[in-house]
C-alpha cells in the first residue's frame, strides 16, 4: 500500500474514471475524425456518421484498427497533427519489413513518462532509487520509455540500453543500482552471469521491472529468487504509446491499466464483439488523450482477460492478465493449443537463444511439430553425449509444457533466417 | 604432447566439410588430424591444425560455433601391439579416454593418436613413463 506516483487518478472511484473516461473519448473521436482523413473514411466506410458517437457506450459501433492499417497508412496517414508539433517517433519491428511508425507530441511524451513513472514507483521506485534501464534505446520504446519514466520519479537513471553484459554488471555493483528495467530474458541472463560471476553479495537490487516480451510465472519466481528482487511486470505496445499501458503492482495478480490514458476493451477475435468483463479474448485499446496519433480500437492480437476486482494495492485501474500471446500466433496441434511464446520460453529457460523456427506438418494424418534451434558457443561442446543430453532435456521440457511431444533439431549459427524485426518464427506446412 | 583441438558443430549437409576445408585452405592452414562424431541431424567435427589462431578467428567470422579443447597428442609404436601398449599405461593409472582418434601421416616409424581426457597433464606424464 501506498505507493502510488499519481494517487488521485490511480486510486479514483470506478465512476470518476468511466466519467474522465467518457468525457476524454468524445474529445478523441472528434479529434480523430477531424484531423485523420483516413480514420474519417474507415468510420464512414462502416456506416456510422459522426452523430451516432454519443458517449463511450457507443465505442462499440466503431470499426477497428489494425497494423494493416498502419501499414496502409504509412508513414503519415493517422496523424492527428501538424507534424511541426511532433516531437518524436518511435518505431516497432515489422513481420512484413515495412515498418511501423508512430508519432508523439511534447504532451504525448509527457503521459506515456507518467504512466512509466507509475510503474516505477509501484515497484517501490522513489527519488533514492538507482535505475539501470537495459531496454534497448532507439527507436524501440522500451529503453525511452522506461528512461523518461526514471526521470519523472527522480532516480537516479542508468541509460544502459541493452548488451554488453560485463559493462551492465560493472555499472550495477560500481552504482548500486536498486532497480532493473529490462526483458525478462535478459534479467535471466543477468541473473545467470552475476552466479558465474559470483557478484551476488555486491547486487543491490530490489525490483525489477520486466517486460517486452511473454514469460511465465515460474520464470517470474526464478529471477526473484536468483536476482533476490520483487519482479513487476509491465506492459505496453508503440502503437498506442509504448511500456506502461499497463503495469503490475506488489500484488502481483496483473497488470493496471492506466485507464485515464488508455481504454480497453475485450473482443471476440472472429466476430470482433465485446466480451463481458472476465471472459478471454483479445485485447482492444482507444488511447484517450494522444495527439499524434489517436487510435481508437486498435487491435493488439494480445490475448487475455480483464478484472475489475477491487486490488488489494488501493488502485482501482482494471487489471489485465500477462497475455497468453498473440491471437495470429496460435497454433493448434494435435487439438493443442500451441503458443510459440511457450516454446521460446522454454527454449530460454534451457539456455538456448531465442532463435528459432517452429515447422508444423502433418504426416499420415497426424500433425508433428518440430523445433529448430541454434547452437551457440555456450551450449557447444567437443563432447557430442552433452550435446545429446541437453537435446534430451530440451524435448522433456517441451514436453512438459506444451503436453504434446516436440521434435527438436539442432542447426548451425545463422541459418535460421533473421528479418529486420521479428523473424518468421512459424512455417506451417499442413494443407487442411 | 598436449595441443589446442577445435570441435566445431556442423549440420549434416552435402557441401559443410567442404565450406570449412575452403576456409581454411585460404587462409594457408594445414589439417594435422581430423575426425567426426555425428547423429542424425548434426555432427562434431574435431580438428588440430597448423595455426589455431587463424583457423579460430576465421572459423568464427563464418559464424561457426567452436569450441577450443586441450588433448594429448601421443606417440604410439606403429608395430602389432602397439596402442595396446600404451592403453596398458593409461588404464593403470585409471585414465579414462573420452574419445580418441588417429593422425594423419607417420612420424619416424610411430603412430600419433589423439586423445580426449579430462586431465591431460596426468596423461602427457603417463605416457611419457
Amino acid at each position: 500500500m501506498g505507493n502510488y506516483y499519481q494517487k488521485e487518478i490511480e486510486c479514483a472511484s470506478r465512476e470518476e474514471i468511466r466519467r474522465i473516461q467518457n468525457e476524454k473519448f468524445l474529445k478523441q473521436f472528434k479529434h480523430a475524425w477531424e484531423n485523420v482523413p483516413y480514420y474519417r473514411k474507415k468510420v464512414e466506410d462502416s456506416g456510422v456518421s459522426f452523430d451516432d458517437i454519443k458517449s463511450i457506450d457507443d465505442i462499440c459501433k466503431l470499426p477497428f484498427l489494425s497494423k494493416d492499417d498502419l501499414r496502409d497508412a504509412y508513414p503519415y496517414g493517422l496523424l492527428g497533427t501538424d507534424l511541426k508539433n511532433c516531437v518524436r517517433i518511435q518505431s516497432t519491428s515489422g513481420t512484413t519489413g515495412k515498418r511501423v511508425v508512430a508519432f508523439y507530441t511534447k504532451d504525448d511524451v509527457d503521459l506515456w513518462e507518467d504512466c512509466c513513472a507509475r510503474a516505477i514507483v509501484a515497484a517501490g521506485g522513489t527519488n533514492e532509487d538507482v535505475c539501470q534501464v537495459c531496454y534497448g534505446y532507439g527507436l524501440f520504446t522500451g529503453g525511452p520509455g522506461l528512461h523518461g519514466g526514471s526521470h519523472k520519479v527522480g532516480c537516479l537513471t542508468l541509460p544502459m540500453s541493452s548488451g554488453n553484459t560485463d559493462r551492465q554488471l560493472q555499472f550495477m555493483t560500481d552504482l548500486n543500482a536498486t532497480i532493473l528495467c529490462c526483458t525478462p530474458s535478459y534479467a535471466a541472463y543477468l541473473a545467470e552471469s552475476i552466479e558465474e560471476r559470483g557478484l551476488r553479495d555486491k547486487i543491490k537490487l530490489k525490483a525489477g521491472i520486466f517486460g517486452a516480451e511473454a514469460w511465465s510465472e515460474e520464470m517470474r519466481a526464478d529471477i526473484e529468487k536468483r536476482l533476490g528482487i520483487k519482479a513487476y511486470d509491465i506492459y505496453g505496445l508503440t502503437e498506442i504509446s509504448g511500456p506502461g499501458v499497463s503495469f503490475g503492482c506488489s500484488e502481483q495478480k496483473g497488470m493496471h491499466i492506466n485507464e485515464d490514458h488508455f481504454y480497453a476493451e475485450i473482443i471476440n477475435p472472429k466476430t470482433g464483439e465485446v466480451l463481458p468483463m472476465g471472459s478471454e479474448g483479445e485485447l482492444v485499446f482507444t488511447s484517450l488523450d494522444k495527439e499524434a496519433f489517436p487510435l481508437i480500437r486498435y487491435r493488439t492480437k494480445d490475448i487475455c482477460e480483464l478484472s475489475d476486482e477491487k486490488c488489494s494495492c488501493g488502485r482501482s485501474f482494471v487489471r489485465m492478465a500477462k497475455p497468453r500471446g498473440r491471437s495470429d500466433d496460435m497454433l493448434i496441434i494435435k487439438g493443442v493449443n500451441v503458443f510459440p511464446s511457450q516454446i521460446e520460453t522454454v527454449l530460454i529457460e534451457q539456455g538456448y537463444p531465442a532463435n528459432y523456427q517452429i515447422i508444423v506438418d502433418r504426416v499420415n494424418h497426424t500433425d508433428t511439430i518440430d523445433v529448430n534451434v541454434e547452437m551457440s558457443n555456450d551450449n557447444f561442446s567437443d563432447n557430442l553425449g552433452k550435446i545429446n543430453e541437453m537435446e534430451k532435456s530440451l524435448v522433456s521440457a517441451l514436453k512438459a509444457m506444451l503436453g504434446i511431444h516436440a521434435n527438436v533439431h539442432l542447426v548451425a549459427p545463422r541459418t535460421i533466417e533473421r528479418s529486420e524485426g521479428k523473424a518468421v518464427r512459424v512455417i506451417d506446412k499442413r494443407k487442411i | 604432447m598436449i595441443r589446442n583441438q577445435l570441435s566445431v558443430f556442423i549440420e549434416n549437409r552435402n557441401g559443410q566439410l567442404c565450406e570449412i576445408t575452403g576456409i581454411l585452405a585460404d587462409k594457408g592452414i594445414n589439417l594435422e588430424a581430423l575426425n567426426i562424431a555425428e547423429t542424425v541431424d548434426y555432427g562434431v567435427l574435431r580438428l588440430i591444425v597448423s595455426d589455431e589462431d587463424s583457423a579460430i578467428a576465421a572459423l568464427k567470422e563464418n559464424d561457426y560455433v567452436i569450441s577450443v579443447n586441450p588433448v594429448n597428442m601421443v606417440k604410439v609404436p606403429n608395430v602389432p601391439g602397439g596402442l595396446f601398449s600404451v592403453l596398458k599405461k593409461i588404464t593403470a593409472a585409471n585414465i579414462g579416454i573420452e574419445y580418441m582418434y588417429s593422425i594423419f601421416g607417420e612420424l619416424n616409424g610411430s603412430a600419433q593418436m589423439i586423445m580426449r581426457v579430462a586431465d591431460p597433464d596426468l596423461l602427457e606424464k603417463v605416457v611419457s613413463q
